[in-house]
């Protein structure tokens, strides 16, 4: 599959976000990219609050109530195409 | 009544009821109760004898339901761990209660089941459920199991029952000052008394639909369980409350009448737009773990028109033990209320006469809620559970500071030792300083702020006096060897800890 830049550009920024900010790793995101973040234990239901304030934030968007679900927040993958969708 | 009767007798009762609904399966108590005793038929053969302990370290499933029923049904009692235990953890709980087995996922076993029975002796059958590395494994030694291998090669007869209501139905492991976990004995007769005395005051009815999105691990989501199939309801069991619209989506098309919480997701609850959902169905909300802030009492009434809330406090240790009845609620928004039916409570002063009105002093409770003490820690258990005037009585003294007003109703003040109550869990500081302490130079000290809505934060004050630290990297550590909830929150770094004349460290200094 190819993708653009923007896209890889917000994959990489998700993953680091996610590694330091809630699994505190400083050797980076040791997950594969559709891996999912409820399974494996990766963000709790705290950890998902920080997310949406990071996705708001970083990529000036708003999250609605409704969105905030796991086709759109599961793994980075979802998050990512999430993100385009509602940068689109 | 023994516990495992409450779903064998609505299995008897109800037996093409759905009596759970998880993701988008459903299982009748019917169905639940053939999965029950095909797993007790299973440990039975694999050589559980009466009063074993089972340890199930399992997310909100229906292999967690269905493992707890099967543990009593054998005779066993079972042994709930947060799915997010550490290895360190469940080794020291296997150790400490000499569990002969273990009901696990598959993909929380980590290093295997060699590792497992290395580091625990006693276990002599594991049962891995759902997929993971585990269940693929081919299992040279035998007593490696998959749940659904034993769902699918063994009766549903139902087993003869071996034990009386004196008998443990569960150990729920709690910290305690010392730092190290404590098992609190329920017999079946405990855990009967209180769910009747619950029911009695939420008014349940065989017509509630019950979701339970806390953890079965943590007493409060099991009692969910527990109660909802003694009353013959249905249970919509949810992993967890990460996706609020997913959970609001379910309470709508399930008809959910009860919704317990705590003062975290319902601030979530109050963010949202809750227009957007029909909640026409729900009857009532409970809060415990934290006492909520009454800003948030009334915006959740203005958002739940119509809806009970029940504002209630309790320890593991009774159970529950206090409820709010809901028309005082406008009335004394700040309290927990009264003794929960049936049961007993006063506030002791500290020259140990009933206190007054207004004043401060520990809360004890009496009751047939009252647990059996810890598993073996006489020490503790004596500490805690003192003995009444009538022979064989035995009163819980909390450890948690009251107050009460001038008409009975209960205020919770703060705790008598240093244990951080943090979102409704017990944080032992000690446990927490104990992983810290780990890292090379450091000293540290971990203390509770307070926090509006998760009555206490767990802060840690940090020397590091050996190699350089990042925040980032004491959470990472913690989190390797802590459960979620006891993880600080906040981390200070400081040049040195204030400490008292004899050089132990002063806490009251630092906050």
């Amino acid at each position: 599959m190819t993708m653009s830049n923007g896209l890889n550009d917000c994959s990489t920024q998700i993953r680091d976000y996610v590694a330091r900010n809630l699994l505190f790793s400083d050797k980076g995101f040791l997950y594969g990219d559709d891996a999912s973040f409820l399974e494996e234990g990766i963000i709790d239901s705290m950890g998902i609050i920080e997310l949406v304030s990071f996705v708001e934030s970083q990529f000036g968007i708003s999250v609605a109530d409704r969105e905030l679900i796991p086709d759109n927040f599961d793994s980075v993958n979802k998050l990512n195409a999430y993100i385009q969708s509602k940068l689109s | 009544m023994l516990v495992q009767e409450f779903l064998a007798n609505s299995a008897r009762r109800l037996p093409d009821k759905t009596a759970l609904v998880c993701g988008d399966r459903r299982w009748t108590y019917a169905d639940l109760d053939a999965m029950a005793n095909r797993l007790a038929n299973a440990l039975t053969n694999l050589g559980l004898d009466r009063g074993d302990r089972v340890v199930i370290q399992l997310h909100n499933t229906v292999e967690a339901v269905v493992s707890i029923f099967a543990t009593l049904k054998a005779g066993g009692v079972f042994v709930p761990i947060n799915p997010t235990a550490k290895h360190d953890k469940l080794k020291y709980i296997l150790n400490n209660c000499r569990a002969t087995a273990l009901v696990v996922d598959a993909g929380l076993m980590g290093s295997g089941q060699d590792a497992l029975r290395e580091a625990a002796p006693s276990l002599k059958t594991i049962v891995a459920c759902g997929r993971g590395p585990a269940s693929t494994s081919s299992s040279g030694t035998g007593s490696l199991f998959t749940f659904d291998g034993i769902q699918a090669g063994f009766s549903e007869a139902p087993r003869p029952t071996v034990n009386i209501d004196l008998d443990l139905a569960c150990l729920i492991y709690t910290s305690g000052s010392t730092g190290e976990a404590k098992g609190v004995m329920s017999d079946h007769g405990n855990v009967d008394f209180a769910t009747s005395s619950i029911i009695s005051y939420l008014e349940n009815v065989e017509d509630d639909v019950v979701i339970n999105v806390l953890p079965l691990a943590f007493d409060y989501g099991l009692y969910q369980l527990l109660m909802t199939f003694k009353f013959g309801g249905t249970l919509v069991l949810e992993r967890s409350f990460m996706y609020p619209a997913q959970i609001l989506d379910r309470l709508q098309a399930e008809r959910v009448t009860g919704f317990p919480g705590v003062p975290t997701l319902f601030s979530v609850l109050l963010q949202m737009d809750l227009g957007a959902f029909d909640l026409s169905s729900l009857r009532y909300l409970t809060n415990t773990a934290a006492t909520l802030p009454p800003s948030h009492i009334s915006q959740l009434r203005e958002k739940f028109p119509g809806v009970t809330l029940y504002s209630m406090y309790g320890l593991t240790e009774t159970k529950r033990t206090l409820y709010l009845p809901p028309a005082q609620l406008d009335r004394r928004p700040g309290s927990v209320g009264i003794a929960i039916p049936g049961t007993e409570v006063w506030i002791e002063a500290e020259d140990g006469r009933r206190a007054e009105p207004g004043e401060t002093g520990e809360l004890v409770v009496r009751g047939r809620h009252v647990m059996r003490g810890y598993w073996e820690a006489p020490e503790a258990t004596s500490q805690r559970f003192r003995p009444g005037p009538i022979p064989g009585e035995r009163f819980c003294y909390t450890g948690d500071l009251f107050r009460m007003d001038a008409e009975g109703f209960l205020y919770f003040v703060g705790r008598k030792d240093d244990i951080i109550k943090s979102r409704g869990e017990k944080v032992a500081p000690k446990e927490v300083e104990n992983v810290l302490h780990m890292l090379p130079g450091v000293s540290a000290a971990v203390v509770g702020v307070p926090d509006p809505v998760m009555g206490h934060a767990v802060k840690a004050f940090i020397v590091a006096g050996g190699p350089p630290l990042t925040e980032a990297q004491v959470l990472a550590h913690c989190r390797a060897h802590l459960e979620d909830f006891m993880v600080p929150r906040f981390i200070e770094f400081r040049d040195a800890l204030p400490t008292t004349e004899s050089g132990k460290v002063q806490k009251r200094g630092l906050v």
